[in-house]
């Protein structure tokens, strides 16, 4: 069913400007870290709504490639976590540490873009 | 334990201390955390004023068996007559006193929050002159003597891994960097090392800072028995660098420059491939404690957004991961 307008992604940041511009002035103390930390958890979705579809794509086409099978994003997951510890699968592998750094780079990029080890990764 | 009775109770045990004319005053609780109750006050004896806190369990639970407040405050005494830098402490709660399981040291002064440390143009000196003394405080902890602590446990490397093994499986989780650093553990676990007190929690945040330096180690709830190498890498998990990535130590100094001074006031040569073994586990101990956070949140009953919040850090300790695994 497609929704009428504002999008998702509009209602969001009505959401975020309204916390950010009105409420946050007025707080103090605790209240105001705690919305501090609430508007930090929004822009985390606001990233994710915008390129996780894209990025869960990529990750799904990388462990196609790197396990031979189909499935789920999670059952992937799942089969990859057995593989690394059956060891049919180690840290000397460069298919392997090449799939989990594009997909920690991911992450990275909507949980917390500013984290220096991400910073130094993608500018370096 | 009825609340009400709180402040009564604890002018009567600080009386038992402190003598007759002793009085509790400026009473005030401080934010803790969930498994803590912090409290500030000051004790007025004639014209004299002994600023205090007191710490006390509240009982919620923890991510890793820790000691409870009697006993980390018996290892903090022991600290203190070891020479190292810590709140001295005054007296333990006993049963009669009625306060639950605590006690009660000197109120230092300063700073703890680690962004802060790494940016007050007030602490400038202080951080040129913290490597130094980390060294000499590490040197100091290492060379404290069992003998002269409450029974502690003892933990190697392995058994270390094992604890970190059970809690990533018993968790549910499915990372597949989780396990890739497993798998690199146990592949790099050191030989079994020459046993020393390892603080444990030794990192920004447990220290006290002020213009002329640490004043003050806090948290003695993990010390044990173990690899004191262990202390070396915890505070230099790339977490613990608040985005001053270059500074290994904690954001403030370099990883060679603390060895040195470790090693001028006693200390053995470090073994920086030692270190990074413990940089990996702590690392992973630190992404473990994120998702644990969430948990808390998500399963428990701790409704502080924040803990919801910083299970999304995880995957800043699975980037960390991968970046020390693939450097050579």
């Amino acid at each position: 069913m497609p929704t009428n307008s504002p999008t998702s992604v509009e209602l969001m940041a009505a959401v975020q400007e309204f916390l950010r511009a009105q409420l946050l002035p007025r707080l103090t103390g605790s209240d105001k870290y705690h919305l501090q930390v609430s508007l930090n958890a929004l822009a985390i979705l606001a990233r994710e709504f915008a390129m996780a579809g894209a990025l869960d794509d990529a990750e799904q086409a990388r462990l196609h490639t790197l396990l031979g099978a189909s499935g789920t994003l999670e059952e992937a997951n799942r089969a990859l976590c057995a593989r690394i510890r059956e060891r049919q699968l180690t840290y000397r592998n460069d298919g392997l540490m090449n799939h989990l750094w594009q997909t920690a780079i991911g992450k990275m990029s909507i949980d917390n873009p500013r984290y220096a080890t991400y910073v130094d990764a993608i500018e370096g | 334990m009825s609340e009400g009775q709180f402040p009564e109770q604890l002018q009567a045990a600080v009386q038992r201390h402190f003598g007759p004319c002793a009085a509790v005053a400026e009473l005030k609780a401080l934010s803790g955390g969930a498994s803590a109750e912090t409290w500030q006050f000051d004790v007025m004896n004639a014209d004299a004023r002994l600023p205090l806190i007191l710490q006390r369990t509240a009982g919620a639970q923890q991510f890793e068996a820790s000691h409870d407040r009697a006993l980390q405050g018996r290892i903090q005494a022991a600290a203190f007559e070891g020479g190292v830098p810590v709140a001295r402490v005054e007296f333990i709660f006993e049963d009669r006193d009625g306060l639950g399981n605590g006690y009660v040291m000197r109120r230092v002064e300063g700073e703890t929050l680690g962004t802060r440390i790494l940016k007050l143009p007030e602490l400038a000196q202080a951080r040129s002159e913290m490597t130094k003394q980390c060294g000499i405080i590490l040197a100091r902890i290492h060379a404290l003597d069992p003998a002269s602590l409450p029974p502690l446990p003892i933990r190697s490397a392995a058994e270390s891994l094992e604890v970190i093994r059970g809690i990533y499986r018993r968790s549910g989780a499915q990372l597949p960097v989780f396990e890739l650093a497993l798998q690199w553990l146990e592949d790099h676990l050191p030989p079994v090392a020459a046993n020393a007190v390892v603080h444990g929690d030794f990192r920004l945040g447990n220290l006290i800072v002020g213009p002329d330096g640490i004043r003050a180690v806090l948290d003695w709830e993990m010390t044990h028995i173990g690899d004191p190498i262990e202390d070396f890498g915890w505070i230099s998990v790339p977490s613990w660098r608040f985005g001053r990535l270059d500074n290994e130590v904690g954001g403030f100094g370099k990883l060679a420059d603390l060895a040195e001074h470790y090693r001028t006031f006693g200390g053995r040569a470090l073994d920086m491939k030692r270190v990074k073994f413990w940089q990996v586990l702590g690392s992973l101990k630190w992404g473990l404690v994120c998702l644990f956070f969430a948990s808390q949140y998500l399963h428990g009953d701790v409704r502080v957004i924040e803990r919801a919040v910083i299970g999304r850090r995880t995957s800043e300790t699975e980037m960390d991961l991968l970046s020390l695994i693939r450097e050579k």
